[in-house]
């Protein structure tokens, strides 16, 4: 119960008195945990983070990552990462900025990770999902593929698959598509 | 003013009927008289947020409970799908902040109530408007926005020394959700019952298909739908931001997902369909809109007069076979970070982050080592990652005291690891910080100087 005659001594006070609190800037239970996975991040040697907007916004970063091993060695991909208010009951939204030829990531930077759709759970972190990235360009893998083209020449003939990553990463063409060069 | 004689009697009978006679199941502070009536109508302000299906029904459900301050927040504006449940809202309104509609229709309808709408994001509200309000209900669709709710409503909430919560802190809401023919309607006193945050585990999480079965084996005309809205939209229209509430761009989704539906022969896609998959819309039944409004009408009847205890404190509702209802007493997280009290520490005006993290890591109830410190959503400190260390190192030998804006008492979080039984693990904790003398001060420079 409000106990409605103390609301209205309040009101009277308030009228008299207006000594309102410091304006509160409100910080979600989802930037909280976020802040927690920063703070407890421990990157493999091959993947950088950054913060564009400085360090008291945390919820849109980016991380690169340069494997080094497997066909996409010495190459050098960015993602964008996007964290919600209702992180971790949502899966923080990622995507590939590099155009790379891979079977598992189309030509639009959307990536196919398990864990970023339905396998993600809230006792994942943003960890699982930066050793998650660099597993894919450690294992790509033909089976689920986003960019089929790249997934059937993995499955068929992983020599031309190699030369194909290569050729992308230099900045040439495989079939019909153009790429940026990535290897720095 | 409205006639006082009608006033005073015959509309209100039925009200008074509970609020003029002493039971055994009311609320312990409960004092009937007729005072508690003029009250209810004078003082009790009550904010509805959202003016949707449960919105319209909280709306005039308050106003003929008795109460009359009523003020209602919501973004959106009235569309013809909304018509077949959205009571208020007539053909001619279409295009118009259902806020402002809702609003208007139901100070037609009910003599000497009062409503203000909002028309906007519940984000753009300073945090001390919600304050004003004695009870918030909620008639809203997402997790998201009641999350946000939630943390504003129990960010009022203070603790004393001995971490009881203080009752004129407390601002009690009201949370109503339907989907098709099941809802439920709770209520939660921040401190005493569980928050939102509490119990976020009862929302199962959004179904999302997995990218590569949309891209390579879509089955339903759904996989068709998100195909459509979360691959080709961005291969074809590089950039360009998809925008639900743009007709022409679901126009685009519906047709592109046709095209993919016809490609693999999966039938059933069609424009509502694909409104309801790419904005997530959740079927909406009336009546189920209308029971679980009346519910909440009710509790906070409850809340604002003590005229019998509150629903303890989650109630569900099932018609899906036969009908089943049931209320669950569901209990708080202690250490949850939105309502929990968190841990008190006095501190001295002059201890540096450096001294403060050290203190931390000895203090018996938290031994947290290699904390950081977050305030306000401002990172004083950072472990880790390295650019972030960097960034904010600087700060350690600084006075927290200053750290903070000078606030002479403020929660603030930190993550650490806790050794258990020589494992470690990491956690994240709230405190609740009061610097020593900092009030005094004030005091006696207001007591007059010398
Ligand atoms: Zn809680």
């Amino acid at each position: 119960m409000i106990r409605l005659f103390k609301v209205k001594e309040k009101q009277r006070e308030a009228a008299e008195n207006n000594n309102g609190r410091a304006p509160v800037k409100k910080q979600s239970p989802g930037e909280l945990r976020l802040n927690k996975d920063i703070s407890e991040l421990n990157l493999p040697q091959t993947t950088k983070i950054s913060f564009p907007n400085g360090k008291d916004e945390l919820m849109n970063f980016e991380v690169s990552i340069r494997p080094d091993e497997g066909y996409y060695r010495s190459g050098k991909f960015e993602f964008t990462f996007q964290v919600s208010p209702t992180y971790p009951h949502e899966a923080p939204k990622v995507k590939c900025k590099t155009k790379v030829y891979h079977p598992n990531i189309d030509l639009e930077g959307n990536v196919c990770l398990n864990i970023l759709r339905e396998d993600w759970k809230p006792v994942l972190n943003i960890n699982t999902v930066i050793y998650g990235l660099n597993y894919l360009f450690t294992h790509p893998n033909h089976e689920d593929p986003l960019n089929h083209e790249a997934a059937a020449v993995l499955r068929d003939n992983p020599k031309t698959f190699e030369a194909n990553v290569r050729r992308a990463m230099s900045g040439g063409y495989v079939g019909n598509n153009t790429f940026s060069r990535c290897i720095y | 003013m409205a006639n006082p004689d009608f006033e005073s009697n015959a509309r209100w009978r039925d009200l008074d009927k509970l609020l003029l006679r002493p039971g055994n199941l009311v609320n312990e502070n409960f004092e009937p008289g007729p005072q508690l009536r003029s009250d209810l109508q004078e003082y009790a302000r009550v904010l509805v947020v959202g003016a949707g299906g449960l919105g319209c029904e909280l709306l005039k459900d308050f106003a003929l409970s008795g109460f009359r301050n009523l003020e209602v927040i919501d973004m959106d504006r009235i569309e013809v799908t909304n018509l077949n449940r959205q009571f208020l809202f007539r053909l001619q309104d279409v295009g118009r902040p259902k806020a402002e509609v809702a609003a208007q229709r139901v100070m037609e309808r009910v003599s000497g109530v009062n409503i203000v709408p909002h028309f906007c994001r519940i984000e753009d509200k300073e945090v001390e408007f919600y304050n004003d309000f004695n009870i918030i209900a909620l008639g809203l669709d997402s997790i998201e926005a009641r999350s946000y709710i939630n943390a504003v409503a129990c960010s009022f909430l203070e603790y004393d020394s001995e971490d009881n919560p203080i009752q004129e802190t407390m601002k009690p809401m009201v949370d109503g959700g339907t989907e098709g023919f099941k809802g439920h309607a709770r209520v939660i006193m921040p401190g005493v019952t569980p928050c939102f945050e509490c119990t976020i585990w009862l929302f199962p999480p959004q179904v999302k298909f997995p990218l590569c079965t949309l891209a390579e084996t879509p089955r339903t005309a759904a996989h068709c739908i998100e195909y459509a809205h979360l691959i080709k939209w961005d291969e074809v229209n590089s950039g360009k931001a998809f925008d639900a509430d743009d007709p022409e761009h679901m126009q685009w989704i519906y047709s592109e997902a046709t095209k993919r539906a016809e490609l693999f022969g999966i039938p059933g896609v069609t424009y509502s369909l694909t409104q309801g998959v790419v904005k997530n819309i959740i079927p909406a039944i009336a009546s189920t809109n209308a029971i679980i409004s009346a519910a909440c009408a009710l509790e906070a009847l409850k809340l604002a007069t003590g005229c019998s205890k509150t629903l303890s404190n989650y109630l569900t509702y099932n018609g899906l076979e036969g009908l089943h209802t049931k209320v669950t007493e569901f209990f708080k997280d202690k250490d949850c970070l939105v309502c929990g009290p968190g841990v008190l520490l006095e501190l001295d005006t002059s201890i540096t982050l450096q001294k403060f993290i050290e203190l931390v890591e000895e203090h018996p109830k938290l031994l947290l080592a290699k904390a950081s410190v977050t305030h306000r959503g401002k990172n004083l400190y950072m472990q880790a990652p390295p650019v972030l260390e960097e960034m904010t190192r600087s700060n350690l030998n600084l006075p927290l005291y200053d750290l903070m804006d000078k606030t002479p008492k403020d929660v603030i979080h930190i993550t650490g690891m806790v050794s258990k039984n020589d494992k470690k693990t990491s956690c994240l904790r709230k405190l609740r910080v009061v610097f020593k003398g900092v009030d005094v001060v004030t005091e006696m420079d207001t007591a007059g100087g010398a």
